[in-house]
């Protein structure tokens, strides 16, 4: 056919759900704990009982405040509360209150690593609905997840891969847990996704019909999600189809896509201002007063770190990835010559006995940064080297004990030339075996002799400088 | 005339025990709600008790508050733990709250005694009380004429004397004309004075909670116990200050405003007797001025475009899975909620959720929805702009007297015109009280409406007593209920 192949541009935007982690519901004063028997989190406010009426909780407002001033938005100086009005079990009252005429948040970004801005439209606050259970033949509803506080962070459709569309949603996990506004559990549902996916010719700019796809529980199925539907929608203009504006589920077990409903099957919200709601009114003062208690984000530590510290892009992504790591390592560099010698023993050693994910978010560990940091500084003025400081890290991790249960006086500083040849001609005399060994080629043989150098040095010595002089002795023999 | 204070009196100097006139008033329902009907719910027992509760205390020697141990009763749209409240509907058939309504809460803390639930138009959508799931209530001064509505039972009740008072619900009039029907006291108080929390809504912007009383000491009485401000409704501020200390207040000089608009085009004989009224009132010194109003044509549409909006959300509850009725044959969960609300609901309550829809639906908003909210500013203002000018202004409360019983069901546009001197109070959310001052050729009672400045209670309630006492023969009992 002579046809040149088209390359075609994935355009993305999502819409993404995150649970607020309040005390309490967004219009009522039950608790918002996942789980818990069925129907027992609820009040006849939050059952949507005929003649209740929804009060909204301030503190559902400073959140949704943290996660604007965490993603750069602008918080408005009025909100309004709107009425989603459609009809589902699990919505007691058959409408959802949510923001829709005036959004609390507007605008703002997520900065990702190729230095792309990923622009938001706007972040609202809303209710969660409850949820329907299929079981014995029959469905039931419970309720407790209804009036749990929501955030929907609405961005432009500035993603253009699969790769940034990933790095979005870790980054907006990231900085929603920094800023302690939700846990973001993609597992448990606190963190919920719809994905917004369309293609274009590469280098055109008009935007194609796009799909929106419902239902994935981790990033990697979103990420299988957005592929599977980004070569169906490019097969499908390739082979002269178009593509139908429609809401798909995504499929776990199959890994495709399917329709749920058409475009002209869309609800039709009828939003509304909700009557029972007053004006919400954000005064400025109350707005930098949060902003005065946001710790230093994510992004923003890890300048510090790859500018200030000369820390590696990678080691520094990982140190922000958690704030608790971030602030452990940041009280362990108070005062020390080489912050990345601090990162090097958190990477190295204490994330090995770190096994899980949670584990890391947690950041229990017995030692103190306070006390990796004495360490460190008995490095950074040379008293101990870098082998005695390692081994000594990890029985502090063992036990919990500081650095100098470990280190009497006596092993603090170094030991001259000429003690250490002494004690390498010592190592070579009284191992005949390993000499022999090492002669023959096995040239693994000489770390017994390193080994037998740095024990009776208690550690002290200079593992490479002995090992270059037992080799010059048995050289030289 | 059975009014709060006399029973109080009656009471206070053991002419009767709560538990003599607490029988008293349910043998006047037995024997009389048959014909009224203003009755849907009659709790017997539980009055009784609270009955014998004030009996106690007034055998001890204790001081009992004016509320204390007067029987009355709630219009069906007031949550009461543990009791039916239907909103006079089939969809909400066996439905008894878990909870009090605000209102009920405060009452019952007083000792009120609740004789049972007053009979409604269907979720308060009507003119007549017809649209009641138990049919309408009569009204007490001839039983073929209706109540009127939506608190028609509430009226009727007052009226016929089952009550000392009622409490009844205003969304576009539903107090007042009612109240205006049967020849009682209505009060819609300003919006936010009374939570309405535990009210089922119907148009959340317009509803508010109000007395029907005998009396207008009575509507100051029971409006100062009712109009407290509650955290569980955000829109609830409470009464700005106390009515009924300052009833009796001298009237010289009070500018009364007509606006020319809410006088054109009612019947004769109700404009004959509202122009009666201000010359009472000029008798009393007071000063009539005449303006214009030309907004109030846009009232009646704006009203109904807003109260069917809302209650079209309002109303999205009642699905058959939580409470009250539930089709008895369905096949999955869309057919059982489509079936419960086709079977549930009434022809005008249908009426209302699909025109409340059709204006809130994409391509339809702004040319309806958003056009009425803009315009509901321009009535705002415009009141505002008249009470620069007056302290009150006098209207009509309806432009008919209350019409015979078939004739709202037939024409429901001609019953909707019959809120057009009442809704203007809602959009703006300002106070009125309808008073009579009057009656037909053929005796049926007309009333006067007062419009007061946002949280202008005191100063309508005051103008209203005033006039109740330059003219008490405009009050009359009829045959009905208890003689005290």
């Amino acid at each position: 056919m002579g046809c040149k192949a088209v390359k075609y541009e994935l355009v993305s935007g999502f819409e993404t759900h995150i649970e607020l982690s309040t005390k309490t519901k967004i219009f009522c004063g039950c608790t918002t704990q996942f789980g818990g028997e069925p129907n027992t989190h609820c009040c006849p406010v939050c059952i949507g009982l005929p003649g209740t009426l929804p009060v909204l909780n301030r503190e559902v407002v400073r959140f949704a405040i943290k996660a604007g001033l965490a993603v750069h938005g602008k918080i408005a100086e009025v909100a309004k509360m709107d009425r989603k009005n459609y009809c589902y079990p699990d919505l007691a009252k058959a409408y959802q209150i949510s923001q829709l005429y005036a959004p609390l948040i507007i605008g703002g970004y997520i900065e990702l690593s190729n230095g792309r801005k990923i622009r938001l439209h706007h972040i609202h606050i809303e209710e969660d609905a409850g949820k329907l259970i299929h079981q014995h033949g029959d469905t039931y509803v419970d309720y407790n997840r209804g009036g749990v506080p929501l955030i929907e962070i609405v961005s432009e459709p500035d993603i253009r891969s699969i790769d940034e569309a990933k790095e979005y949603v870790e980054k907006l996990q990231q900085v929603m847990r920094w800023v302690g506004i939700s846990d973001c559990k993609m597992q448990e549902g606190s963190m919920r996704c719809d994905v917004n996916i369309s293609v274009r010719p590469e280098g055109t700019e008009k935007f194609g019909t796009r799909t929106e796809i419902k239902n994935m529980n981790s990033i990697t199925n979103i990420a299988r999600a957005m592929e599977y539907e980004y070569e169906r929608q490019v097969d499908l203009i390739e082979s002269g189809g178009k593509v139908v504006q429609e809401t798909l589920r995504f499929d776990d077990a199959t890994g495709t896509t399917s329709s749920m409903r058409s475009k002209e099957d869309a609800h039709d919200y009828r939003y509304f201002r909700d009557p029972d709601l007053v004006t919400i009114t954000i005064p400025r003062e109350e707005v930098e007063e949060l902003r005065s208690e946001m710790p230093e984000l994510p992004a923003d530590k890890f300048e510090r770190y790859t500018d200030e510290y000369e820390i590696p892009e990678k080691d520094a992504a990982l140190l922000t990835k958690y704030r608790s790591i971030s602030e452990y390592f940041d009280k362990a560099i108070e005062g020390v010559k080489s912050p990345k010698t601090v990162s090097n023993f958190i990477i190295g050693q204490i994330f090995r006995r770190l096994e899980t994910e949670a584990d890391k978010e947690v950041f229990d560990v017995a030692t103190t940064p306070e006390q990796l940091c004495e360490l460190v500084k008995l490095l950074d003025s040379g008293k101990i080297r870098n082998n005695l400081a390692k081994s000594t890290l990890e029985k502090m991790l063992d036990s919990g004990k500081g650095a100098t249960d470990f280190i009497s006086e006596s092993d603090m500083g170094g030991i001259d030339d000429s003690a250490l040849l002494e004690l390498c001609k010592n190592a070579v005399e009284g191992n005949p075996k390993a000499v022999e060994d090492y002669k023959n080629g096995k040239e693994k043989a000489i770390k017994a002799l390193v080994g037998n150098v740095m024990k009776n040095s208690r550690g002290k010595a200079d593992a490479k400088a002995a090992e270059e002089k037992i080799a010059q002795i048995i050289r030289n023999a | 005339m059975g009014t709060i204070s006399k029973i109080h009196e009656m009471l206070t100097s053991k002419q009767v025990s709560c538990k003599e006139l607490t029988e008293s008033y349910l043998r006047g329902i037995e024997s009389d709600n048959t014909a009224l009907n203003a009755y849907v719910c009659v709790t017997g027992d539980e009055a009784l008790k609270t009955a014998e509760a004030v009996d106690k205390k007034i055998a001890a020697g204790e001081s009992i508050g004016l509320l204390e141990g007067v029987p009355m009763a709630l219009k069906d749209n007031m949550s009461t733990k543990g009791v039916l409240t239907t909103c006079c509907s089939k969809i909400l058939t066996g439905y008894k709250p878990i909870y009090d309504a605000a209102v009920w809460e405060l009452l019952k803390a007083q000792n009120a005694v609740m004789l049972g639930k007053t009979n409604m138009d269907e979720f308060a959508m009507g003119s007549s009380c017809e649209t009641s799931y138990f049919g309408g209530a009569a009204n007490p001064v001839d039983i073929d004429h209706v109540a009127g509505g939506s608190s028609g039972g509430s009226a009727s009740a007052v009226g016929g004397n089952l009550a000392a008072y009622t409490l009844g619900s205003d969304t576009g009039g539903s107090i007042r004309q009612p109240a205006s029907f049967c020849g009682v006291v209505g009060l819609k108080p300003t919006y936010g004075a009374v939570s309405r929390y535990g009210l089922i809504a119907y148009g959340s912007s317009l509803d508010q909670i109000g007395p029907i009383t005998k009396s207008v000491e009575d509507a100051a009485l029971v409006f100062d116990a009712i109009a407290k401000p509650d955290k569980r409704d955000s829109t609830s501020l409470g009464a700005k200050e106390d009515t009924y200390s300052k009833l009796d207040n001298d009237i010289k000089g009070l500018k009364i405003g007509i606006a020319r608009e809410y006088i054109d085009g009612v019947r004769d004989d109700v404009k004959e007797a509202v122009l009666a009224a201000a010359k009472v009132y000029e008798s009393l010194g007071a000063e009539i001025v005449y303006f214009d109003l030309p907004v109030l044509k846009f009232a009646l549409p704006v009203y109904y475009i807003i109260a069917c909006a809302e209650a079209s959300s309002n109303l999205g509850r009642y699905d058959g899975i939580r409470y009250g009725y539930k089709t008895a044959h369905y096949n999955g969960t869309h057919d059982m909620i489509c079936r419960t609300r086709s079977e549930g609901f009434g022809e005008e309550v249908k009426r209302r959720i699909l025109l409340g829809t059709y204006v809130l639906s994409a391509g339809y908003y702004d040319a309806y929805y958003k056009k009425a909210t803009d315009l509901r500013g321009t009535i705002i203002r415009a009141f505002n702009n008249a009470f620069e000018n007056c302290d009150v202004i006098l209207a009509p409360t309806v432009p008919m007297t209350a019409f015979e019983k078939g004739h709202a069901v037939s024409d429901p546009i001609e019953t909707y015109l019959t809120d057009i001197c009442t809704v203007p109070v809602n959009i703006a959310g300002l106070p009125g009280v309808s008073v009579p001052c009057g009656f037909n050729a053929k005796g049926m009672p007309i009333g006067m409406q007062l419009i007061g400045k946002s949280f202008g209670e005191a100063t309508i309630l005051n103008a209203a007593y005033k006039y109740q006492q330059a003219a008490p023969e405009k009050f009359k009992d009829t045959k009905w209920g208890v003689k005290l």
